[in-house]
């Protein structure tokens, strides 16, 4: 699925070259994203950490809305940030208040922190997983000995970070590969040209397919490799399978309690408060939402839901496969899509369809093919461990008893399942909501997505009705997550 | 011996890093049979290989003359019962043995009034919503033999199911695991670590040490005057 | 089951029958235009009034997307009409060889001589920075006066944005040889660089730079749509640079007739009296415009032929990543 739009860019022109430029859009690709791979795993082990052993009132709540700026569209999520730490933002205004020297967001620093934005949630949502899977008999067993944190962090947390933290900085590694937005409006200048934009003028400044394909190879090929390199690095930990999950685990207090508050508050006043920002500049807007919004909207939804039910079947298949020993390429194909450049995917697509049909009668289906592929790597990185934990927990029963076949998904897996299937939906929808992605190459009239119809809004100086409509937009997705995610808890339950 | 060969193990040759194991001999059909040997001597993977999850790198397992190489686990003419997680915990108590008559659950009355017959047969009337973590040890293995009788196949592997209860208990589901075979005529092959367990269930004993599974001998005979690797293996529990 | 379901067939059969009757006419348009306040609902119903034809619009993206999607589409294209290429594209539009003449006079209304036998334009207006005239009051009235300031500017990237590229041409218009002295010089005053208009728009509204490259007729929506004053454009010493936008008819379309009638149909008034209040740009042929759309007009254009632009572009954009990448 993603090798053939790749080289049917390749095929309409071959060759690959990278010429000067090309070599300086790959050094700062790779420096941004090594920079926010790091960043955001540093700073997400912390937080997980202090989520994973502290219980508080709306414990629950925090963990949900702090997924909530993976789910922006990147564009809104930017204005978001820049209300808060932009020239004229927040920060700035306090700081000057308080007669300090302004900081400045523009830059290889801003970059940086917006991807640590977009990107801390699923480290840390990731590596709290890791917490969690650590069985409660381990800890029980730990306290018998009186662990103190020193020893707990030695014998249980480290071997299970050394599993987790290499696929969390290879998933943020990938993801910003592609950067394309984020990177020009907050890199400040052509000296942030990254990878997907050096794409991009290959496309459309200088119709060279071929550049463009290599450089999207070169892309793909970094994303591979990280996702090669993240195997490699991560050991299991091999803590085997205990009873009870989601251990009620004794923090440390005094100072260590001090600094897990600290953490988790700086976490969420970090993710919050652009989100609050945005929440403020939308709210105007939404009630003067022309028609088409709610039309794009119910749109936007259909498409989500559909690529959803499409990423999640096939990610569950080659989960499944790969938990009962299938081959080891079928865990690399699943990981492709995350460092896919999406104009090339597009235009690799139009350039397959347009020979049968119209490509604006397929804009809707291709969309959801695409939105469903470029969701695969994260759903399928969900569901492989507790793929993996099924298999060895009742794999053997369920051969023994001769349970097959759809009565084995339906007694089998989808129940067992169900908990990571929904948070896996809830995101791959939400993903799919923001995603403007190939819509934009393909799109006729009328079917325009809501991410689109922001981007008109936005094009036609209608800014307050684009902030509401980016609003409706960001509930939306916030809400297609939530209803996917409590729905699969409360089936699991 | 008793009876005609019904289970054969035809030079059956069990390989995996670091581990050997060989076995060429049969069961008469209806036997009972222990599995004892040192830790890590194999007796589990023996199982995992006549059960289908373990393919041997040599030789045949035969049924009634019949080889069951390729066979699926499910497909084989037995049921089995591990050390653990013999019981889906996210279905009821009804449905885990519902299974033992068709796995896609859809069960006629007939086949509901059987389960509960079933149930009440291993001591667990009125227990039929119960989920698995809300029953005690001896109570999930009664469960779990209530699914074997439902299955009624010929051949019955038990790995160590027991084990982690005590000896009174242990002692109640060898009994009743005792007339489960007996009802469904099965032949029984039994992981154990304990010889008072073979001396009490199983007529016949297979030793299995030193990469060879030996060929069946008749309990009390082997236990009286036992071989010197049997001697060695008694002598350091 | 059957009975309904093969009536539904022949119903379904018959109704597309009904249309393949009307003929369409697809008219391929950057994403703004199509949008329900660009011109395009407006001119679907005008033309359709008289042509006795479906008007189909199909958007991608902007007129840098127009032109790589008619290269990737090439001669198979289904559509009939190309609307919205730039000047500085047309050169490189020529040599595709995909486009028919269009057969009109040249547009009436436009500052400059501008006449091309496949191209036709319909609404042009001049690239300009505008700035709030609450927070910036004394503008910097050039390009030199501008790098010489400490006012912050957020552009457009040439490379993915229509009037990115029409400000590297502006620059290269207006200085030549000195372009990267300029571009060098303007370095510390620009913020940052956006992939699009929309978003530098954004960020200009939302107060993180002085002033944004728009165009002279930006301030006009403010003051006509939004009753709000506050914003205007700098005139610069230099002179402005044009952006001519055109239309021009496929040679493998199938209803060429149509198509011809169509490019035609946007010099008349029904389709230029909508593009001020919707496309916000000046209307190609002699057109009222509304109250309050002008306050006042550049002193000098400045626009390079379509075969200098396309001459200058890819050193101008070398020049400009080379001064800038720092």
């Amino acid at each position: 699925m993603v090798a053939a739009p790749l080289g049917a860019v390749a095929w309409s022109a071959g060759g690959l070259r990278l010429s000067p430029a090309d070599l300086a859009a790959l050094r700062f690709t790779l420096t941004q994203a090594v920079l926010s791979a790091l960043v955001s795993v540093l700073l997400a082990v912390p937080v997980a950490r202090a989520l994973a052993r502290r219980r508080f009132p709306g414990r629950g709540v925090l963990i949900t809305l702090m997924g909530a700026p993976f789910l922006l569209p990147v564009i809104v999520a930017v204005l978001g940030l820049v209300a808060v730490f932009g020239r004229a933002g927040w920060l700035n205004g306090a700081l000057a208040l308080a007669g300090l020297p302004r900081v400045d967001v523009y830059g290889l620093q801003g970059v940086v922190l917006a991807h640590v934005f977009l990107n801390l949630p699923l480290a840390t949502r990731m590596i709290l997983q890791g917490w969690q899977a650590i069985p409660a008999e381990r800890f029980r067993l730990a306290e018998s000995l009186s662990f103190g944190p020193a020893q707990m962090a030695r014998y249980l947390e480290r071997p299970m970070l050394a599993e987790v933290v290499p696929g969390a900085l290879a998933t943020v590694f990938a993801v910003c590969l592609t950067s394309f937005a984020v990177a020009l409006v907050l890199g400040g200048g052509p000296g942030a040209t990254t990878l997907e934009l050096a794409i991009y003028q290959a496309v459309r400044f200088e119709f060279d397919l071929g550049h463009a394909a290599g450089l999207a190879l070169v892309q793909t090929a970094l994303g591979g490799a990280a996702a090669l390199a993240a195997w490699r690095m991560a050991r299991a930990a091999g803590f085997g399978a205990g009873l009870q999950m989601a251990p009620a685990l004794r923090g440390p207090a005094g100072w260590r309690r001090a600094a897990d508050a600290l953490a988790i508050a700086l976490a969420a006043g970090f993710l919050l408060l652009p989100l609050g920002a945005l929440l403020i500049r939308g709210l105007p807007g939404l009630l003067q939402l022309p028609d088409m919004v709610w039309l794009a909207a119910a749109r936007s939804i259909a498409v989500a839901l559909l690529s959803t039910a499409v990423t999640i079947t096939a990610a569950l298949i080659l989960a499944l496969a790969v938990a009962r020993g299938g081959p080891r390429w079928l865990d690399l194909a699943a990981a492709l899509p995350l460092a896919t450049s999406g104009l090339v995917l597009g235009t690799g697509l139009f350039l397959i369809v347009q020979p049968v049909m119209a490509p604006t009668r397929l804009a809707l289906p291709v969309t959801i093919l695409v939105n469903a592929l470029l969701a695969l790597p994260f759903v399928f990185r969900l569901l492989l461990p507790e793929a993996r934990a099924l298999e060895a927990g009742y794999g053997r029963l369920a051969g023994s008893l001769g349970l097959s076949g759809a009565a084995r998904l339906r007694l089998l897996t989808l129940p067992r399942l169900a908990r990571p299937i929904g948070f896996a939906a809830g995101l791959a929808a939400a993903l799919s909501m923001g995603d403007l992605g190939v819509i934009a190459l393909f799109a006729a009239e009328q079917g325009a997505t809501l991410p689109l119809v922001v981007q008109r809004l936005m094009g036609a100086y209608r800014t307050d009705a684009a902030a509401g409509a980016s609003l409706l937009l960001v509930g939306l997705s916030f809400a297609l997550f939530w209803a996917f995610d409590a729905g699969g808890r409360r089936a699991a339950a | 011996m008793q009876g005609d060969a019904v289970l054969q193990l035809d030079r059956v040759e069990l390989a995996q890093p670091g581990f050997r194991l060989t076995a060429d001999w049969s069961v008469p059909k209806g036997a009972r049979v222990a599995l004892i040997g040192p830790s890590g001597a194999g007796k589990s993977s023996l199982l995992s290989a006549i059960a289908g999850f373990f393919p041997p790198v040599g030789g045949h397992v035969l049924w009634d003359g019949s080889a069951l190489d390729g066979l699926a686990p499910g497909e084989r003419p037995l049921s089995i019962l591990f050390q653990d997680q013999n019981l889906f915990p996210h279905l009821t108590v009804a449905q885990n043995v519902g299974m033992g008559l068709r796995t896609d659950l859809r069960l006629s009355a007939d086949q509901t009034a059987r389960v509960t017959a079933a149930l009440a047969r291993v001591g667990l009337a009125g227990l039929e919503s119960r989920r698995p973590a809300e029953l005690s040890g001896g109570q999930q293995g009664r469960a779990a033999l209530a699914r074997v009788l439902l299955r009624a196949r010929p051949l019955l592997l038990l790995d160590e199911p027991f084990a982690a209860l005590g000896p009174a208990l242990k002692t109640q589901m060898l009994d009743l695991l005792g007339d489960v075979a007996g009802e469904t005529d099965a032949t029984v092959l039994m992981v154990t670590h304990d010889p008072a367990d073979a001396r009490r269930f199983a007529g016949l004993t297979v030793l299995v040490e030193g990469g060879t599974a030996h060929a069946p001998a008749p309990t009390e005979a082997l236990f009286t005057a036992p071989p010197p690797e049997l001697a060695a293996y008694l002598g350091a529990t | 089951m059957r009975p309904p379901f093969l009536a539904a067939t022949v119903v379904f059969l018959a109704a597309s029958a009904a249309t393949a009757e009307t003929p369409v006419l697809t008219v391929l348009t950057y994403d703004s235009f199509v949008s329900e306040w660009g011109p395009g609902p407006a001119v679907e119903k005008a033309f359709e009034e008289t042509c006795g034809c479906d008007l189909r619009f199909v958007a991608a993206g902007d007129g840098a997307a127009l032109l790589s999607r008619l290269k990737l589409e090439g001669a198979a294209s289904e559509a009939d009409v190309v609307l919205g290429l730039d000047t500085n594209l047309v050169a490189e539009a020529t040599a595709t060889g995909l486009f028919a003449p269009h057969g009109q006079p040249a547009a009436a209304a436009l500052p400059v001589a501008w006449d091309d036998p496949l191209f036709l334009p319909y609404d042009w207006g001049w690239f300009a920075f505008v700035y709030d005239k609450t927070r910036l009051t004394a503008p910097p009235a050039s390009f030199e006066a501008l790098a010489a300031s400490d006012v912050k500017i957020v552009i457009q990237d040439p490379r993915s944005s229509t009037p990115g590229l029409g400000l590297l041409m502006w620059v290269k218009a207006a200085y030549g040889d000195r372009a990267p002295e300029i571009w060098k010089g303007l370095a510390d005053n620009i913020v940052t660089v956006t992939p699009g208009w929309s978003e530098s728009y954004g960020l200009f509204l939302q107060g993180e730079a002085d002033m944004v490259l728009s165009y002279t007729t930006s301030p006009a929506y403010h003051r006509i749509a939004e009753k709000d004053d506050s914003k205007d454009w700098a005139p610069f010493s230099e002179g402005h640079s044009l952006q001519v936008e055109v239309s021009g008819v496929l040679a493998a379309s199938d209803q060429p007739d149509l198509a011809r009638a169509f490019v035609a149909f946007t010099q008349t008034p029904g389709f230029q009296s909508v593009i001020p209040e919707t496309n916000w740009m000046y209307p190609a042929s002699e057109t009222a415009l509304p109250e309050g759309f002008e306050t006042a007009r550049p002193e000098k254009s400045l626009l390079m032929t379509a075969d200098e632009a396309r001459a200058a572009r890819d050193g101008a954009l070398a020049e400009w990543q080379a001064a800038l990448a720092q």
